[in-house]
């Protein structure tokens, strides 16, 4: 199966894959990029999201976990990271392991070091 | 813990046996299946957090020199030059299994065009080549970055379901069919122990008379 990639995200950072050959939509705020999303989902197999987006969308997103595709990931946009993916790892990590076998306390970008160390 | 609700007949209790074993079985099963999850989602999560601490910096990177480049060309020429890109992209989608879960598997399919570059405007400065060359190579790797993390979600789902299963299998399903065959064993000895005393007095009561 042949799929798409797109990207959803706010002005500027969109313009640069663009140039890179992604399907790009630019969406000023969530309910703009909810709006996107429901419309691209069936045709685009792989969609990148800025992460201040998928912060807000994070209820809405749920729903793409259900299946293998579409795949939806966050990305930094020009602002850099605020730690959302990093997030969402430790969330998968929690759930299924119980323990944080990753950050031990240490690296963590998040700011939320201690509740992940204090489990082990 | 509550015991079935059954008749205490020896079909029963053949019946309840057999189910406690497939039971056993099936709980050993899945202890085995969620410990071998486990294992394989360690490795795949370690993967996908080295990855994206990687792809993060260099996408961070990339789209901040992007946007440098952006502030000093004339909005009306970046728009035009980056709108129409010469580099179609699409991405061959199949599905892998691990461990009975469906997780995507993508491989990028570039149709690149002669230039090395999606476009070919002389206003556009170095530095925005520079960021679509970074953002361009980077996206092989940005494929693989959502393919870790969708299968890290998941098999994180899978293992989680199958840990209840497990659990209800160990701490409900099977005590109860313990307890009842308990239950059902008691009785019958019970009967056992009625009729014979029965008997004993049926006969006494023929050697008296």
């Amino acid at each position: 199966m042949l799929g798409k990639i797109a990207i959803v995200g706010k002005g500027d950072s969109v313009l640069v894959f663009k140039a890179a050959g992604v399907s790009a939509f630019a969406a000023e705020d969530e309910r703009k990029a909810r709006e996107i999303l429901r419309k691209i989902a069936q045709e685009y197999q792989v969609i990148f999201l800025t992460e201040d987006l998928a912060r807000a969308l994070g209820d809405f997103l749920k729903r793409f976990d259900e299946g293998p595709y579409p795949v939806v990931l966050a990305i930094p946009s020009e602002q850099g990271s605020d730690g959302y993916g990093y997030e969402q790892i430790r969330g998968a990590m929690e759930r299924a392991l119980g323990v944080d076998i990753l950050f031990h306390g240490a690296s963590a970008e998040d700011g939320k070091k201690g509740d992940g160390g204090q489990k082990e | 813990m509550t015991r079935l609700n059954v008749n205490p007949t020896r079909m029963e209790l053949k019946k309840l046996r057999a189910r406690l074993s497939t039971a056993v079985r099936g709980h050993k099963l899945l202890k085995d299946k969620s410990d071998e999850m486990i294992r394989r989602f360690s490795i795949i999560l370690r993967e996908d957090y080295a990855l994206r601490r990687e792809v993060e910096a260099a996408l961070s990177d990339g789209l901040r020199r992007f946007s440098v480049a952006r502030s000093v060309t004339p909005a009306y020429e970046a728009e035009t030059a980056f709108a129409l890109p010469t580099v179609g992209i699409a991405a061959d989608c199949g599905v892998e299994s691990v461990m009975g879960v469906d997780v995507p598997k993508i491989v990028l399919t570039e149709r690149r065009s002669s230039d090395e570059l999606p476009y070919a405007y002389p206003e556009i400065t170095s530095e925005a080549d520079d960021a679509v060359k970074a953002i361009a190579g980077l996206l092989p790797r940005l494929i693989r970055l959502a393919e870790t993390e969708k299968a890290v979600r998941l098999l994180a789902a899978e293992i989680e379901r199958n840990k209840r299963r497990v659990n209800a299998l160990e701490y409900i399903m099977i005590p109860q069919l313990e307890e009842t065959i308990k239950y059902i064993r008691d009785k019958l000895s019970e009967n056992e122990r009625a009729s014979l005393v029965r008997l004993m007095k049926v006969k006494g009561k023929g050697a008296e008379g």
